[in-house]
């Protein structure tokens, strides 16, 4: 029995944290809505928003499904806390350059695609490798999630190579995107117990193994948009453990105030 | 008293699927479910063959219309009278390839250019942007729905749902979506 309560959890750890990073990043990007630069451009974020949301929503539903208990895919989202949430911090930092908690900042469009892009160069390879996953729901999912990715990468790529060989202003800006976000992608190649356990039960896939493959990608990307490929080196977080920035409990409040204040409540 | 419930024989299916086959799409009324290939099968499940098993596919994960398009199928089960579920299968994923060509002809009718066939992606499946002109890039033409011209231009990449982008006819002038293939 505890052989096979263990295989279970294994998945629930490693589809929890890729629906979180899905999550994540579409309620930053949300921020965007109504306010974005030009209306294609708030579109494209709503839009991509929408397709991590139906990302995250099918590995919650699947997570449920193999807990069997009372949980839907709302409870993960909105009644789990911060410390319970398993997704990358590079995708719960503010689209901003470096801020604390609630200190005001202008949105930046650079952070909030240099981000993009730097999270779907990854997700391009590691869902293409899922599809192999010996867990056939998750490989599915990442059959469907994969078109979608590309999809992001793309916009994502255009809007790097456009800002950074643009003018000076935005030269300068997207760079320090890059400087400022780069260090946080050395969460990606960390693995935690959970991933090796998942990777192990051919469940999930050695991330370390994409990092070429990734670094290709952005290494030719940046060189394209004219900019330096900044060091990753530093702190490296450990959002997958449970241990957040400040912001992360920010943006899970607002996310989460209406299931909270109403519970239960149907429409 | 209970009225006897209909034992799911092919022509209870062929029944339940004649009506099923006329749903149409929410966002697109103009193409039904089966067409869009998002219906996948009708058929008596494996575990009770008391009851019809309707399988779904979702387009994009995001999908909005999803929900409404299995509200829809529930109504028509319901209105039957007929005992059944909804399954939704992901696997194989669901691509614009599945479309029928009346679906595209009714989507051309409608104003929206139907999706060309989907492209092989690159290796690795990362795509390195290129800024080259229109004609010079290795993708289909998109044929303006109303004059036919493919002399036409992307204005942007996401458009009014997950699944279009807004293009423009250059001859015509006229704006309209693209289905894009998926």
């Amino acid at each position: 029995m505890d052989a096979v309560a263990t295989e279970t959890d294994v998945r629930i750890d490693y589809l929890l944290h890729l629906g979180d990073n899905a999550l994540v990043l579409a309620q930053r990007n949300c921020q965007w809505c109504g306010v974005g630069p030009v209306l294609e451009e708030d579109l494209a974020l709503a839009n991509q928003s929408l397709d991590l949301i139906g990302q995250a929503r099918l590995l919650y539903q699947e997570v449920a499904r193999l807990e069997g208990g009372e949980a839907t895919e709302d409870t993960y989202a909105y009644w789990r806390d911060a410390h319970q949430f398993r997704n990358y911090v590079l995708l719960e930092l503010p689209a901003s350059l470096p801020r604390v908690g609630y200190a005001q900042g202008d949105m930046d469009w650079g952070v909030t695609l240099a981000r993009n892009f730097l999270y779907s160069a990854l997700m391009v390879p590691l869902w293409d490798a899922l599809q192999a996953s010996r867990h056939e729901p998750l490989a599915a999912i990442a059959a469907k999630s994969l078109k979608e990715a590309r999809y992001h990468l793309r916009h994502a790529s255009e809007w790097v190579v456009r800002l950074g060989d643009g003018t000076e202003e935005s030269h300068a800006r997207m760079q320090a995107a890059f400087d400022h976000l780069m260090p946080y992608t050395q969460e990606f190649w960390t693995a935690s117990d959970f991933e090796r356990a998942a990777v192990q039960a051919g469940v999930g896939v050695d991330v370390a193994g994409l990092r070429d493959a990734w670094r290709a990608t952005v290494a030719a990307t940046l060189q394209e948009a004219t900019l330096r490929l900044p060091s990753d080196e530093g702190y490296v977080p450990q959002g997958k453990t449970g241990l957040h920035s400040e912001h992360l409990s920010h943006l899970l409040a607002e996310m989460q105030s209406v299931a909270r204040a109403h519970p239960g409540a149907q429409w | 008293m209970t009225a006897a419930l209909p034992t799911v024989d092919e022509a209870l299916l062929e029944r339940v699927r004649a009506a099923l086959e006329a749903l149409t799409d929410p966002e697109i009324p103009v193409v039904t479910l089966a067409d869009m290939g998002i219906l996948r099968d009708v058929r008596a499940a494996a575990d009770d063959p008391a009851q019809v098993e309707v399988i779904l596919t979702p387009t994009y994960s995001g999908c909005p219309a999803m929900a409404q398009i299995e509200d829809d199928v529930r109504a028509t089960l319901q209105r039957l009278g007929v005992p059944g579920r909804v399954v939704t299968q992901l696997a194989p994923a669901w691509t614009t390839d599945w479309m029928s060509e009346a679906a595209r002809a009714e989507l051309r009718a409608y104003g929206i250019a139907p999706p060309g066939r989907c492209a092989a992606p690159a290796v690795g499946g990362a795509q390195v942007l290129r800024f080259v002109p229109r004609a010079a890039a290795d993708e289909e033409a998109v044929a303006c729905p109303r004059c036919g011209s493919t002399h036409t231009r992307e204005v942007s990449r996401f458009g009014s749902t997950a699944c279009k982008a807004l293009w423009q006819c250059l001859d015509c002038r006229e704006p309209f979506d693209h289905f894009k293939p998926h």
